[in-house]
């Protein structure tokens, strides 16, 4: 197990490097200028040649890329062009909001799913089995948008049930300790506030989660299907254990790699592509952060939340790796 | 397997006892709370209904004035001086005080920090007489001294309060008072304190629109104690003399600002808070005010407006329109150096098909290159005709009976003045193919497009102008000034006579007289057509029916001082 873990540790380091080359390489891939694009349509010369002295466009490719690294080794992801503020202390709060929206999210979804995917196997061809699946299919295939405005309209607006955007309630803010709202509240030890963080948290999370889990019941349920039909299953069937342990104790445990797999991807997925979602319920986390960076061309937002993305999204590969090798002891790669 | 199921157990036993502790600990707080407050009130027995009436107050938050303002993107930064942002703007506003202010609905100077000004006769000295018992909210004096720090701080970038290491470029200061310290055009020639509430600004030539400028919430007065005590972050934490003081700002989310108590106007500001909501979706957000979660939106869909006039807990609005989108023509390049041709084009498109295309209404064909209602606008002057013979006429008579090709370079981003430039080089398009003009569209990335633009590879282009001190002098000598071919000026066209009508009224300090030179100058651009103004957009939004005295500026910065919510 440790000399894998260190193997897979080490499996890092050229994927790192390749991800702060092409993130350095962004700025310099966009037809033009990058100061005339960052400073739009009433920029004079002077302007330009003032960005490109501070954003050090003029000197050459690799002193750049050193200046860069080195810069991100110290924990320095640069300074926002258009709020000047560093991008190191603004992305925290957004990265927290983003990974609690994930984590409700991909919990409504895992347990939703795993279930759903189990009863379908369990209950073959059953009006359930037929149900779920035709659900799961317009689960994958719906626009994340539509719904998302759908559950405003019919929950926020028709019913006045749950707020419809936000974290938290605009006149009644949450005094941020870690940036994560619900352990904020609980932390505050604010009943009413922990509520609220949650009451926000519903329809964003269904809209975000639907997608995984679909994903993941259809997944479940096929990995399921064949692990049911094994023959370690018949025995402990014969032996007579009862149906519900026979399937959550012994077929589950059997069935849940290829699904870990999957869920391993749509977290990633969710962490850096809940744009849409982060949009329409105005999130403020590290989709949006990147998305609006794009919008007014702040090109070191833009480096840097791609970087940050793409690092949770190669730390979550690992995770997953590991509990691969936890679950199934026979994995050694 | 088993040892680890009892390990997960313990786990779960162990969040649980944590939890319950913590609730706990709640009710132990509240309580000592409790014992605390009726031990003081125990005390002094005779403060004890004021006490009551205290906490009441304090609990009943629901009869506080509490206005939330919803928005489609955050503030760049609360340094107004330092970024051309609007949203930035339209916060700093009400933290923030300039030393004239606008009228409400338009771009008229009335007093602000100063409650007089006197011009010398020659232009080039404006006296300022500030109003006094002002303090900032950090409870530093507002005093002529003050006006002249900010002042030099935008000026110089050697000054101590520049910030500029710190990547701090004011460049609307340089815009507007023609460069910064040392430069050719710079304005101000020297600011003298004459005493606490007298300033004198000196100048090097006369600037028509100096007081126009006076009024922009870009030159507000920020407390030099703030500059000094927080440095390059006056940006997050911004400290002025205007009728509310900045609380905090939750990036991407909301900007917090509460009721400055000591504001120099009595009775004002009449909202306790106000809250400026992120919410980038222009549906979502209707959905919230629909809701009752927010008051005020802005960036309504023009679509939605129809919808909006039916409903009766909602109220419509429109802002007075400030800019517009054009049609350029290169007038350097075959066949547009001929005033037949742009004559020709100009009478071939259908500015009100565009109008009703992109803003369902909400727009206003244009027909000189200024917003409607600015200083000098010509009104005598009548749209283009939307005449397809007249239009085939005059391109005969430039010799193109045949028709002729012609690239079209349309803009690859959205803005304000022109919100879907696709469609709109296509209702273009097909106007010009009435006529007989093949238009080829033609597209670039956004920093190729304003380059090639400005080194004048283009034929027709569309681009665009947003106003910020209301004065003409902003649109008519950007766009078509001679001087600035090549920059701002991209159908290169260069008059004399019109370059000589607009430098005479930009340094003529008499306001009719300038009223009158950009007229004269409108009707020769009229004619000479060297752009197609196409429309002016009239901005709407919507607003709870709550919500009263909110009026929107053109400028997009209105002050909420005297909005207040009837509940």
């Amino acid at each position: 197990m440790l000399a894998y873990t260190s193997r897979r540790l080490l499996m890092l380091v050229p994927v790192l490097f390749g991800m702060t080359v092409i993130t350095f390489s962004i700025i310099h891939l966009i037809p033009g200028n990058p100061a005339q694009t960052i400073l739009g349509e009433t920029a004079t010369e002077e302007a330009i040649s003032n960005l490109e002295e501070t954003m050090g466009l003029n000197r050459n490719y690799f002193i750049q890329y050193t200046a860069y690294v080195g810069d991100l080794l110290q924990g320095d992801l640069g300074t926002s062009l258009r709020t000047k503020a560093s991008i190191t202390t603004e992305i925290g709060p957004r990265l927290a909001a983003t990974i609690e929206l994930t984590f409700f999210a991909m919990i409504f979804a895992v347990f939703i799913g795993i279930n759903a995917g189990i009863i379908s196997a369990w209950k073959q061809n059953s009006w359930f089995d037929f149900l779920a699946m035709v659900f799961a299919l317009v689960g994958v295939s719906m626009p994340v948008f539509w719904l998302a405005l759908m559950e405003q309209w019919l929950f926020a607006q028709e019913l006045g049930w749950l707020p419809a955007y936000g974290r938290q309630e605009s006149r009644d803010p949450i005094d941020p300790i870690t940036h994560f709202y619900v352990i904020d509240s609980i932390l505050h030890m604010d009943m009413k506030q922990l509520i609220t963080s949650l009451k926000h948290l519903v329809l964003p999370s269904i809209a975000l989660g639907t997608i995984p889990m679909a994903i993941i019941a259809r997944m479940t349920r096929s990995s399921m299907l064949e692990v049911m039909k094994s023959d370690y299953v018949r025995t402990i069937k014969a032996k007579g254990s009862g149906q519900f342990l026979v399937i959550y104790k012994h077929a589950l445990k059997n069935s849940i790699i290829p699904v870990l797999t999957v869920i391993g991807l749509q977290v990633g997925v969710l962490l850096g592509g809940a744009i849409l979602t982060e949009t329409i319920f105005s999130w403020p986390g590290i989709g949006r952060y990147v998305y609006e960076a794009i919008n007014y061309r702040d090109y070191p937002v833009i480096q840097s939340g791609i970087l940050v993305i793409a690092f949770l999204f190669v730390i979550i590969n690992l995770i997953v790796d590991l509990l691969y090798a936890f679950i199934d002891p026979r994995i050694k790669y | 397997m088993r040892y680890r199921f009892i390990l997960f157990l313990t786990f779960m036993l162990a969040i649980t006892l944590v939890l319950t502790a913590c609730d706990g600990d709640e009710d132990e707080s509240a309580e000592e709370v409790d014992a605390t407050e009726s031990s003081e009130s125990d005390g002094e027995e005779s403060s004890g209904s004021e006490d009551d009436s205290n906490s009441e107050a304090s609990s009943d938050s629901e009869g506080d004035q509490v206005l939330v303002f919803a928005r489609g993107g955050d503030s760049e930064s609360l340094d107004y001086a330092s970024t051309t942002d609007g949203e930035s703007s339209r916060v700093t506003k009400q933290v923030y005080e300039s030393l004239l202010e606008f009228e409400k609905d338009s771009f008229e100077v009335k007093p602000g920090l100063a409650h007089d000004w006197e011009v010398s006769d020659d232009g080039l000295t404006y006296t300022f007489f500030l109003e006094e018992d002002v303090t900032f909210h950090d409870g530093t004096d507002f005093n002529a001294e003050a006006v002249k720090t900010n002042f030099e701080r935008w000026a110089d970038p050697n000054h101590e309060f520049a910030f500029a290491d710190d990547g701090y470029v004011y460049s609307m200061y340089g815009t507007m008072f023609g460069g910064f310290k040392g430069d050719d055009g710079h304005v101000i020639k020297e600011i003298n304190v004459v005493d606490d509430h007298e300033i004198e600004f000196v100048l090097n030539q006369p600037l028509g629109f100096f007081l126009q400028n006076m009024g922009m919430s870009y030159f507000a007065i920020t407390s030099p104690s703030a500059l000094e005590e927080h440095g390059a972050s006056i940006n997050e934490n911004p400290v002025g003399t205007g009728p509310f003081k900045f609380v905090s700002w939750s990036k991407d989310d909301s900007i917090i600002l509460e009721k400055f108590e000591d504001y120099r106007k009595e009775g004002l500001p009449k909202l306790d808070e106000v809250i400026f909501q992120v919410i980038p979706d222009n549906a979502a957000r209707l959905i919230a005010l629909r809701s009752g979660e927010i008051d005020i939106m802005d960036g309504l869909n023009p679509d939605d407006a129809a919808g909006i006039e039916q409903e009766e807990s909602l109220v419509l609005l429109t802002r007075a329109a400030n800019n517009f989108g054009y049609l350029g023509l290169n007038t350097q390049q075959e066949p547009l150096d001929d005033p037949l041709v742009r004559k020709a084009i100009n009478h071939a498109i259908d500015r009100s098909a565009i109008a009703e295309a992109l803003y369902a209404g909400y727009a206003q064909p244009a027909v000189n290159p200024v917003p409607p209602g600015y200083l000098g606008y010509n009104d005598e002057l009548e749209l283009y005709e939307y005449n397809l013979d007249k239009s085939k006429e005059l391109l005969a008579e430039a010799g193109y009976e045949d028709g002729l090709e012609i690239e079209l370079w349309t803009m690859p981003v959205a803005r304000p003045y022109m919100p879907d430039p696709e469609t709109v080089s296509e209702i273009i398009q097909n106007d010009l193919g009435e006529i007989g003009i093949t238009a080829k569209i033609v597209r670039e990335e956004w920093a190729p497009y304003l380059e090639k633009t400005a080194a004048g590879e283009q034929e027709l282009f569309m681009l665009g102008w947003s106003g910020t001190n209301g004065d003409p002098d902003y649109f008519l000598s950007s766009l078509l000034h001679g001087s600035n071919a090549g920059s701002s000026n991209r159908s290169f066209y260069k008059n004399d006579e019109v370059d000589k009508l607009l430098d005479e009224a930009k340094r003529a300090v008499d306001q009719e007289e300038r009223a009158d030179l950009y007229k004269k100058a409108q009707e020769i651009i009229y004619e000479e057509s060297p752009m197609i103004p196409l429309v002016h957009s009239e901005p709407v939004l919507a607003t709870s029916s709550d919500v009263k005295n909110y009026v929107p500026h053109p400028s997009t910065s209105e002050s909420l001082a005297e909005v207040e919510l009837d509940r």
